[in-house]
């Protein structure tokens, strides 16, 4: 890929916490590009650190308790990582954007619709109001709004909750941002209105370009919609590929248990336990030494419990672009 | 829905004309009948103290030692006190003092409080630090001793019994914000105000302070009648209101020595608290519905 055609480099991102039991690492590490265009998925269980990923780039973590670094965050060429609140803030809603996961409590009960979803063409171009109601006018004919006129007006409560959802993507999109983060985007909703965001989303992907990083915990979802992903496990990535690489071969152990434990409605259920990966997500405080899958690991190594693998090409036959945190891909296998 | 364009037909024009919430608010508001009467009441209020010298039957200030304490009559309505003094005429005169007394304070406490509160909730660390100590100070205090000396040092006029009991009532309308702050700040749409860019200013003014409103209408119809007792107080203690003037605590005050011969010397300003505090909460219950959008439909 050439450099141009990346919109988000990120390199070494790292997040910590200081709390009252000393300092949690809740990523470690994080390096990942999105291509212009293109859709990247995030996924992992809860607590692997997604979500935090997705706050850590946008300047969001909560301080002063959080501390973020990074070995360099490019956003369309332009060095983000050391700048300060304040030129945070203008790059957030203007140039990176986000979807939240709830959309009934992600809009202000006690303002109207169109207000809120043109706030950031206030916030960020200073355009008057009616401006901007032409403007989310247009957005939410975009997104998919029935009676849009209607509705600019409208309480959040007296949308349903995929029209919200709607309303908060045109509201991510409205200052034509670089890159839009959905950070489970359709979790809250239903299964008919899920599809129709995730539709719209590609739709929108396709007709003005943004690109998208996507974090879910729903596998469906990446292969559905996402060019790439990234799968997270404990506050690192463990595994990165091209979705057909991944989906075709999953190289790491625990990407290949998230695989399992998706439900099939084709195979016979009798008698058979539904597949799910052991244990849990460790505690960020108190990690197991060497791979931090060890503990829940089916193919654990001695050198498992010794040293971290890193992130190493996964194999043959794959892409070069396929990455996977784990000794059985290791060029000097479990002997190091 | 409550877009007045609604039911047209589309055109963009039209569209563009937004809904206008003061509208909204107030024919929400005249449909509680409750609420309506409750306006009613404190305006006819308003109207009998503004025009108290034209409309009383009597002097609030002439003494006839020859008529204390009479029943009520054609001629003195609600009877005299120890004084010989009309209390009608009384009441209304104690009306002028009462209403601004219940109202300009609780305002004032009510706008220090909501500032202070949502600082201290929003943005937490040092400031909520500081800003809390200072409350726990004037909760900790003896309010009607703080209130006392600032009379006393201040001197017993009306301005000194606001700064008295704003200083007195900020506190508590704090801790209630700062509350309510602390739950807000971690709702979802915060966190989308702050992904937009949202300045923290703008978040405490737009997203934060709209959603204590309601909060504050209850706050405020309970600070009227609770800043009227403290007035009554203070006036009773000798350093608020000083007689013959007038003011609703007081007369309650001064009458109750005279329960047993004229009991509605005490009981009528009584009333007039009761009536005037019952009042009240009802406009305050009508503008938190009407203010609360999803009750407008």
């Amino acid at each position: 890929m050439a450099e141009t055609d990346i919109i988000l480099s990120v390199q070494g991102l790292t997040t910590e916490f200081s709390g009252d039991r000393g300092d949690v690492r809740v990523l470690d590490d994080v390096s990942f590009d999105v291509g212009r265009g293109r859709i990247v998925g995030v996924v992992g269980e809860s607590g692997s650190g997604k979500s935090m990923t997705a706050l850590s780039l946008m300047g969001l973590v909560p301080q002063p308790q959080g501390r973020v670094s990074a070995r360099s965050i490019t956003l369309d060429g332009q060095e983000i990582s050391r700048l300060g609140p304040s030129a945070m803030r203008r790059i957030r809603g203007r140039d990176i954007a986000m979807v939240f996961q709830e959309p009934m409590t992600s809009l202000n009960p006690v303002r109207r619709v169109w207000e809120q979803v043109g706030e950031p063409l206030a916030i960020h171009h200073g355009l008057g109001r009616r401006a901007i109601r032409a403007r989310v006018l247009e957005m939410f004919e975009l997104v998919g709004i029935p009676e849009p006129k209607t509705r600019l007006d409208a309480y959040p409560h007296q949308l349903s909750g995929g029209l919200r959802q709607r309303a908060m993507i045109a509201m991510g999109l409205i200052c034509e941002p670089k890159l839009l983060i959905a950070d489970e985007p359709t979790t809250a909703l239903d299964v008919t209105t899920q599809s129709q965001i995730l539709r719209l989303m590609r739709d929108l992907r396709d007709r003005v370009g943004t690109s998208i990083i996507l974090i879910t915990h729903d596998l469906g979802i990446i292969a559905e919609m996402c060019d790439e992903v990234n799968v997270m496990y404990a506050g690192q990535l463990v595994e990165q590929g091209e979705v057909f690489a991944l989906f075709d071969q999953p190289a790491h152990p625990y990407t290949r248990g998230l695989l399992a434990s998706i439900p099939r409605a084709t195979e016979p259920r009798a008698g058979r336990r539904m597949p799910s990966i052991p244990g849990m997500v460790p505690n960020l405080a108190k990690l197991p030494p060497g791979c931090r899958f060890n503990p829940r690991c089916g193919e654990v190594m001695p050198v498992c419990l010794r040293r971290d693998p890193g992130l190493t090409a996964a194999g043959t036959g794959s892409g070069p672009g396929h990455t996977a945190r784990c000794w059985l891909h290791s060029p000097n296998g479990g002997t190091a | 829905m409550t877009s007045p364009s609604a039911p047209l037909p589309a055109d963009a024009i039209e569209a563009l004309e937004e809904a206008s919430f003061l509208r909204d608010t107030v024919r929400a508001f005249r449909k509680n009948r409750m609420a309506m009467v409750g306006l009613a009441f404190v305006l006819l209020l308003v109207l009998g103290a503004v025009f108290a010298p034209w409309i009383s039957p009597h002097d609030p200030y002439r003494v006839a030692l020859d008529e204390q304490l009479l029943p009520a009559s054609t001629t003195y309505w609600l009877g005299t006190d120890n004084f010989g003094r009309d209390v009608l005429t009384r009441i209304l005169y104690g009306a002028r003092i009462s209403l601004v007394v219940g109202i300009v304070p609780s305002l004032i406490s009510l706008m220090i409080g909501t500032m202070m509160g949502i600082l201290s909730g929003y943005l937490g660390g040092r400031t909520d630090f500081v800003v809390m100590r200072l409350a726990d100070m004037m909760i900790a205090f003896p309010s009607l001793l703080l209130a006392m000396v600032v009379m006393y040092t201040l001197g017993a006029n009306l301005l000194n019994i606001f700064i008295a009991l704003a200083l007195v009532g900020w506190a508590s309308v704090a801790r209630v914000v700062r509350s309510q702050t602390l739950a807000l700040r971690e709702k979802e749409f915060i966190e989308a105000a702050r992904a937009n860019g949202t300045a923290r200013i703008t978040v405490m003014l737009r997203h934060i302070f709209p959603n204590v409103v309601p909060t504050l209408i209850v706050l405020f119809t309970l600070a009227i009648p609770e800043a009227i007792m403290w007035e009554s107080s203070l006036s009773f203690l000798g350093v608020g209101v000083q007689p013959p003037e007038a003011s609703w605590g007081l007369l309650v005050a001064k009458g109750k020595e005279y329960m047993f011969q004229a009991p509605a010397v005490a009981i009528a300003p009584g009333v007039a608290i009761l009536l005037t505090v019952l009042a009240f909460n009802f406009i305050g219950d009508g503008l938190r519905d009407a203010l609360d959008p999803s009750m407008k439909d």
